[in-house]
């Protein structure tokens, strides 16, 4: 537990080294607020809840997680410290959570920084903070899916830009497979179970489930478990491309 | 009965077809400095990967202080320090932050740490650069601070990769230095391949090639194995070297004298030996008894170089 959070908090405090994390956290906020006041129409809709801010953290947490997860491995592989870090007494397992955790804090510090658009929204009206805290919670979770999701696929590479691209990517397939969009293409030919079995993978439908307020166990489990998964898969890659 | 602090046992490493290791065996105890020689792409990083646990073997394993690495790996870690080739290191860290890093992963409490930091900084003259982010630090510095990371636990157990590798002769120097004052008391295994090296710190070398242990001995030992060890230097007039080359080739002991390049009137000699045998009194007696004038007399010890060419090439001939 101790080197682990040792290594969580080693990648943590790398992020504010440069000046790239404050950055990062600028252009999310910004991004967060033009997301909330322009194309939510925030303002002129004259609800007090959050509906604006959250129905786009999907989209805005599709690109920007991945470029918080996409140095966790291909550094470690591209200058070789790979090498250093696995032959410290430290079990791979307590090295890919420690990262992710590391990775999944800082994504949280940039949720807990939008708070003035719950402050906001509770001077202008009366809303339901339930739903609201549901809406962080689901976004947290997905931040969380998306960031185990490009951690795994870093491991694969030493390319930041090859392990951004393949993760935005894949983190799309994913959000989308519960839209109409997809399903058409299944509904039909294929099984219902399958149909369902796709639809259920969808980040999309999860997360609104959560951010309509229901603290809807179902997709907590979803998210927890999925992260879950997606670090034993990662632990893998790592055991079995070490030396590549 | 003690078990050395580093045993290898039938290690194999296979990358697909590529035999890369092959049943590579050798032990290491406590006090001995293993020098690890081989030609490039021998397979000598490689065993060090497998040793370190940072690769898994293919067939053997290795012991590090009596833990099985394939067993337990933590367990093992604990006891060896390990500088990988090219001393990766976190470029984005101090040298203070880092090894506070290496130490907190180690357990070290943090007194621990502090003392330990203290102490490895100062062996390895790293004050200057302490807070200073490592990839803004020179190769020799980044070196000292891949060596300090290695030692910061005072393992009984060092791995080097090429610890002197893009040093500056000085470096080389102080290196070697600290590889020596630590010889003592822990098992240290270096590879290199620069051969004064060998003769510089090791107590023993051990040759591979092609994944395959060709040598393992003293280095004297292995300067042994070279053909003109005990040989014989001499350089003396045109007139006297024509004599001598008949009286010494005479004496049962001397296997053949060789003439080299001649230069100023004078003539360089290399008497052989028969069986590496110590000949270089002999040789004196019988310059004496002719009374030939000598400019210049002394033995060899034979070149490691030699060695290495001949053990390295006879076994990928084969």
């Amino acid at each position: 537990m101790r080197v682990m959070l040792t290594i969580a908090r080693r990648e943590f405090v790398g992020y504010f080294i440069t000046p790239l994390a404050y950055v990062f956290l600028v252009v999310f906020l910004v991004a967060a607020a033009v997301a909330t006041f322009y194309f939510g129409r925030f303002l002129e809709d004259r609800q007090a809840d959050l509906i604006p801010f959250f129905q786009f953290h999907p989209f805005l947490l599709l690109v920007l997680m991945p470029a918080v997860g996409m140095r966790l491995w291909t550094e470690e592989r591209r200058s070789g410290s790979i090498e250093l870090l696995m032959t410290l007494p430290v079990t791979t397992w307590q090295a890919v959570l420690g990262k992710f955790l590391a990775a999944w804090a800082f994504a949280g510090i940039c949720l807990i920084l939008t708070f003035p658009i719950v402050w906001t929204v509770n001077w202008l009206g009366s809303p339901d903070n339930g739903v609201i805290a549901a809406g962080y919670v689901g976004s947290f979770l997905m931040a969380g899916a998306l960031i185990a999701l490009t951690s795994c696929i870093s491991a694969l590479t030493k390319s930041q830009v090859i392990a951004f691209v393949i993760s935005v990517v894949a983190g799309f397939i994913l959000m989308v497979s519960g839209l109409a969009l997809v399903l058409d293409l299944f509904t039909g030919w294929a099984p219902e179970y399958l149909v369902d079995l796709v639809a259920s993978f969808s980040f999309y439908t999860h997360f609104n489930e959560l951010t309509s307020g229901i603290i809807a166990g179902s997709s907590i489990v979803f998210f927890v478990s999925l992260i879950g998964l997606l670090l034993l898969i990662n632990r893998q890659i790592i055991e079995l491309k070490k030396a590549g | 009965m003690s078990s050395p602090f580093i045993e290898v046992r039938s290690l194999h490493k296979h990358f697909g077809s590529v035999k890369a290791v092959n049943d590579v065996n050798f032990s290491v105890d406590k006090g001995e400095v293993l020098g690890f020689l081989g030609p490039n792409g021998a397979g000598k990083s490689t065993t060090m990967k497998v040793i370190t646990g940072f690769l898994p073997p293919t067939m053997g394993t290795a012991f590090v202080c009596g833990h099985d690495i394939r067993i337990d790996p933590i367990a093992a870690k604990r006891r060896f320090g390990y500088l990988p080739e090219g001393a990766p290191l976190y470029g984005d860290m101090t040298p203070e932050g880092f090894l506070d890093f290496i130490g907190r992963t180690r357990k070290m409490t943090r007194p621990a740490r502090r003392a330990a930091i203290r102490n490895v900084v100062e062996r390895m003259g790293l004050g200057e650069v302490l807070h200073r982010r490592i990839e803004t630090l020179s190769k020799g510095f980044r070196r000292r601070v891949g060596l300090a990371q290695a030692i910061l636990h005072d393992p009984d157990v060092l791995i080097l990769d090429e610890p002197t590798d893009g040093l500056d002769p000085n470096q080389k120097h102080d290196v070697r230095e600290l590889i020596r004052s630590m010889g003592d008391s822990k098992a240290i295994i270096i590879s290199t391949h620069i051969l004064e090296e060998v003769d510089a710190v090791c107590d023993r070398a051990v040759i591979i090639d092609h994944g395959r242990v060709v040598s393992d001995g003293t280095p004297l030992q292995l300067h042994a194995r070279s053909p003109e060890f005990n040989s014989v230097a001499l350089r003396v007039t045109e007139q006297d070297a024509t004599r001598l080359v008949e009286v010494l080739g005479a004496l049962p002991e001397v296997a053949k004298v060789e003439r080299r390049n001649a230069s100023n009137g004078l003539v360089s000699l290399l008497v052989l030996p028969r069986n590496g045998q110590f000949i270089a009194d002999m040789v004196g007696t019988t310059v004496r008894q002719n009374n030939i004038f000598v400019t210049d007399m002394h033995a060899e010890t034979g070149k490691l170089d030699d060695v290495f060419r001949a053990v390295t090439i006879h076994s990928s001939a084969t």
